[in-house]
């Protein structure tokens, strides 16, 4: 069971003086239970990618596969494939359109047959799983802060029961305890056999979290790695937009010294190797 | 010599209408000329309506509210006001007003009654800083998520304001980016521009020289960023940056000499790596 998009090309419009391209070639694969992490400098592609996984965008070449069946723009099987791959958007009004916060995230849900109080059972458990109060519940999502909005976002995707959760700047808004409980929700229903897709400038939590890096230039794929890889990869290639974290960085320096840790390391390990004076030379 | 505040609220209280509770109960913030405040706290707790309390977006319901010297309640300050303390807004789309970048960013200038050509030398000059000049001539909502919050910054920018308030005007940039516009507003703020900037992001108010922290609807402290996170950052619940973790473990384990920046690449030199 996989999500896979294989050689994707996309230009905004197409054919027309103003065409842009925005991918060239971008190829992703997650499994289920996987996080891949898709970073890059700004206007990269990197929502333009995000949209071809939930077949928002239909690609000019390249395809996209979904449990091993090709998603057909416009065929019936590409509605039913695409309710298995849920988005939540870099900007979150992008997806509102319900009166109240209840009604947003009870919306897929509502079309299941759902007895009264197994919609709102659904519904209460979304919206904690994002961090939500009840009392949102009966707000306008328009009306709300930027995190209350990002996190009624993230609440009515999740309440579609997704087999693929494509998150697009998910932590963008969100204070250091809706990092920190989104990290962990995002993990549990990855236990559960869930993928997640996670496009994010924060590389710091990219490094920490996923099992696969994408790094894109100019809608072009320049680097597919594990964290590790990936850090070693941008330690010695620079790359457009991107600057590593502090600590990576540091751990660099101690790896060019000598220093036998790892690139991706806790400053217990750095402390460590430092006090040890545990060169390798 | 004291100087006189630049934004004064003392006690402000705002509900939004139909809103269970009141967004701000109480809040005060004084901020002086040439200051540079990192506002913090948890979502919701009243950030973005302090911010458009400052710019006279919203009034009070209750306290008192003054901007460059202005009645924020005063009719005739309200322009004034929302050009001189200018607000770039945590969501770019609610701020972009024209079809065309450089018409969105010239926009601002043009309500100003500025010559054209300097209306033509601030939007060139906004649009360099923010690094769109090679997009000036395209549609605004063709652009990508963080191409549009630049391009709400470029219009805060042309407006040459005396206080620029940032709601969460980095969370969408790359890396890079967000340190190009740190530097930016370093420069900006040497040159005498006061700033007040929101975020979540603790590695962004390494050059703030004060830090208030916001909850339910006040100010609930209000202190330099080293008393900050000396431990008070931990009683609200943010995360200290790594570096400065490093940084404090390396300092009292004495392996590098007091003075040595905070900066990974500085402790790096200073254990000779
Ligand atoms: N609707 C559109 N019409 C025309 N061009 C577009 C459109 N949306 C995006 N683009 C362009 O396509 C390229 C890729 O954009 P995309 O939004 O995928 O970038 P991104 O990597 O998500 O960037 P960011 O980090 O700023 O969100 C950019 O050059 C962008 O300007
Ligand atoms: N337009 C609105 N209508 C009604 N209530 C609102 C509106 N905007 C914000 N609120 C409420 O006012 C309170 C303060 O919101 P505010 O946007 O000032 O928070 P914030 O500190 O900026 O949060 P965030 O970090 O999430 O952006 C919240 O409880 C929010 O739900
Ligand atoms: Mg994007
Ligand atoms: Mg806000």
């Amino acid at each position: 069971m996989s999500l896979t998009a294989e050689k994707i090309t996309y230009s905004y419009n197409e054919g027309t003086a103003a065409e842009r391209p925005a991918l060239r070639g971008v190829s992703v694969f997650v499994g289920r239970g996987g996080w891949v992490s898709v970073v890059g400098h700004t206007g990269s592609g990197k929502s333009t990618l995000a949209q071809h996984l939930n077949l928002l965008l239909t690609p000019k070449s390249g395809k996209i596969e979904i449990d091993g069946k090709t998603a057909v723009p416009g065929s019936s099987g590409a509605r039913e494939l695409r309710r298995k791959v849920g988005l939540v958007f870099q900007y979150p009004e992008t997806q509102f359109f319900a009166e109240t916060v209840r009604e947003e995230i009870g919306f897929a849900p509502s079309n299941w047959g759902l007895k009264k109080d197994e919609l709102e059972d659904c519904v209460r458990a979304a919206a904690a799983a994002a961090g939500l109060t009840p009392e949102v519940l009966e707000s306008n999502p328009f009306r709300l802060s930027g995190g209350q909005r990002r996190r009624v976002a993230i609440a009515s995707v999740i309440a579609m029961k997704p087999d693929y959760l494509v998150l697009d700047e998910p932590t963008a808004g969100l204070d250091a305890a809706g990092v920190r409980d989104l990290t962990r929700m995002l993990n549990e229903i990855r236990a559960g056999g869930l993928a997640v897709v996670q496009v994010t400038h924060d590389l710091k939590s990219a490094l920490e979290h996923s099992d696969m890096m994408l790094v894109l230039e100019k809608g072009r794929e320049i680097y597919a790695g594990t964290p590790e890889e990936t850090a070693s990869y941008l330690a010695e290639h620079p790359v457009k937009g991107l600057v590593l974290p502090p600590l990576v960085r540091f751990a660099g320096r101690m790896r060019q010294s000598g220093f036998d840790i790892p690139i991706i390391s806790g400053i217990p390990a750095m402390l460590g190797a430092l006090s040890e004076g545990a060169r390798r030379i | 010599m004291g100087k006189d505040p630049i934004i004064s609220i003392r006690g402000a209280v705002y509900s939004y209408k139909g809103a269970p509770s009141p967004a701000l109960c109480g809040a005060d913030l004084e901020v002086l000329p040439g200051e540079w405040v990192a506002l913090l706290g948890a979502n919701g707790s009243g950030k973005s309506t302090l911010a458009k309390i400052c710019n006279a977006l919203l009034e009070p319901t209750q306290g008192d509210c003054f901007s460059l010297s202005m009645d924020c309640r005063d009719p005739a300050c309200v322009p004034l006001i929302r050009q001189g303390a200018a607000l770039v807004f945590q969501n770019p789309d609610d701020q972009i007003v024209a079809s065309i970048v450089e018409e969105d960013v010239a926009f601002g200038p043009e309500n100003l009654g500025l010559t054209s050509g300097e209306i033509r030398r601030r939007v060139d000059r906004a649009l360099e800083l923010t690094g769109l000049s090679e997009h000036r001539r395209r549609g605004s909502h063709s652009l990508s998520g963080g191409q549009k919050q630049r391009l709400a910054l470029a219009g805060a920018l042309a407006l040459e304001p005396k206080v620029l308030i940032l709601d969460e005007a980095t969370s969408m940039l790359d890396p890079e980016g967000r340190a190009a516009l740190l530097e930016c507003l370093r420069e900006l703020n040497a040159s005498g521009m006061t700033l007040i900037q929101i975020t979540h992001i603790m590695e962004d108010i390494a050059r703030a020289g004060r830090i208030a922290v916001m909850q339910s609807g006040r100010i609930v402290w209000d202190g330099l960023p080293a008393d900050f996170w000396r431990g008070e950052y931990l009683r609200f619940g943010f995360d200290e940056p790594g570096e400065l973790a490093l940084y404090r473990e390396l300092i009292s384990r004495k392996m590098i000499p007091e003075g040595t920046r905070p900066i990974a690449e500085d402790m790096a030199e200073a254990l000779c790596l």
